[in-house]
């Protein structure tokens, strides 16, 4: 945006100089940053979820969250076993990848609760629904 | 976890072989959970079949929720996938009345539950995910793999990061299968365990039937769970499905 700092459609022709920094071009910058950040940020549905599945939000909310943790690991500690044996590279295939496994499993966890956005995201789509 | 020796909440889920069959050293016996899947589907089709025999423009009550569950699952990709993903309605339909069903089935005292077991939901999230692979490639090429290059990282991290990815992607089948998979074992051992408490305070007299009251109600309580369970969790398996399907219709987010 910050080709959008010149004088266009502010009124202000006074040269190139001074910054675009007039109270129309702010509150229009300013818009157009929300409404970005919104289409982006995917917490929109988290209170209908809490609404919605009534008392058993905290028991399903207890599963995926678990679940989604413990498949990260799972998957990272069957990818290092098959590498070292595949490879011979014992321990360390196990260890490297055990690691990756709990970034992908905290990284899933965070994306399951929307604090980190989607990987598919980044258009501007709708965020995940959650249960 | 027994209470009494008697009471086994993990018995339920013995697989047992009806019909033993072996070809070419494989062990392909028809056994209960066989059985089960069968039954599954047979009730399943027949529901759908009977729901919709009718065509009535006034629908009855079958043929209004048959008519239901169809509008229901169609909405749900359509929201979350666009219109292109309605090729695979079809796929996520079936895999929603099957998990459906099975948990539904799986309720009833005596009845075997399918879903249950990992192996049954590990292959029917392998169904989705391999799927979710093969369209992608066929319909992106290689643009596919965008979906594991978030934008806007440094390059001296992208290999880290996409390594992370990878590994996040391929966690998806697990966590689809083993949240399936543990809610149903979960609530079948909670309910086998309540149900086991009553049998064995009664067997106390009569302050032991007294005190069973409480057991017995919570035993009515999570069964009225289980059903909410087993609606929802066949929801979340269809929903999620539709989710990853998404990523091979629109990889990065177009």
């Amino acid at each position: 945006m910050a080709d959008k700092n010149g004088p266009d459609g502010t009124g202000r022709t006074s040269g190139k100089g001074t910054p675009g920094f007039h109270d129309d071009d702010l509150e229009r910058r300013r818009r157009e940053l929300g409404a970005v950040l919104a289409t982006r940020r995917p917490d929109r549905s988290q209170g209908k979820e809490a609404e919605g599945a009534g008392r058993a939000s905290g028991y399903g909310q207890a599963f995926k969250l678990s679940s989604e943790f413990i498949a990260g690991i799972v998957v990272g500690v069957v990818i290092g076993w098959t590498i070292d044996r595949l490879v011979g590279t014992s321990p360390w295939g196990l260890i490297v990848f055990l690691l990756l496994g709990f970034v992908a499993g905290i990284l899933n966890v965070l994306r399951s609760v929307g604090a980190v956005a989607e990987l598919d995201q980044r258009g501007g789509k709708p965020p995940e629904p959650k249960e | 976890m027994a209470a009494a020796d008697k009471v086994d909440p993990i018995h339920q889920f013995h697989i047992n072989k009806l019909i033993p069959l072996e070809i070419g050293g494989y062990d392909i016996s028809f056994t209960n959970s066989a059985l089960f899947m069968v039954a599954t589907v047979v009730l399943a089709s027949a529901f759908l079949y009977f729901s919709t025999s009718g065509r009535a423009l006034v629908p009855s009550r079958l043929q209004s929720v048959g008519e239901m569950s169809y509008e229901f699952v169609a909405s749900m990709l359509r929201d979350s996938a666009g219109s292109h993903a309605m090729k695979f309605f079809p796929l996520v339909f079936s895999l929603f009345m099957f998990v459906l069903t099975a948990n539904l089935l799986g309720l009833f005292p005596y009845f075997f539950t399918v879903t249950a077991h990992i192996i049954v939901t590990f292959a029917l999230a392998a169904l989705v995910i391999g799927t979710v692979v093969i369209y992608g490639f066929y319909k992106n090429g290689f643009g596919f793999l965008k979906l594991f290059v978030p934008s806007g990282v440094p390059v001296y991290l992208l290999p880290l990061v996409v390594l992370i990815e990878v590994i996040s992607f391929l966690s998806r089948p697990v966590s689809l299968s083993v949240r399936l998979f543990a809610n149903m074992l979960a609530g079948h051992i909670t309910l086998k365990v309540f149900a086991g408490f009553v049998v064995s305070l009664s067997s106390l007299g009569a302050i032991g039937i007294a005190g069973a009251i409480l057991p017995l109600i919570m035993a009515v309580a999570i069964t009225a769970l289980e059903v909410l369970v087993a609606a929802l969790q066949a929801y979340v398996f269809a929903m999620l499905t539709c989710m990853y399907l998404n990523d091979a219709v629109h990889p990065g987010g177009h």
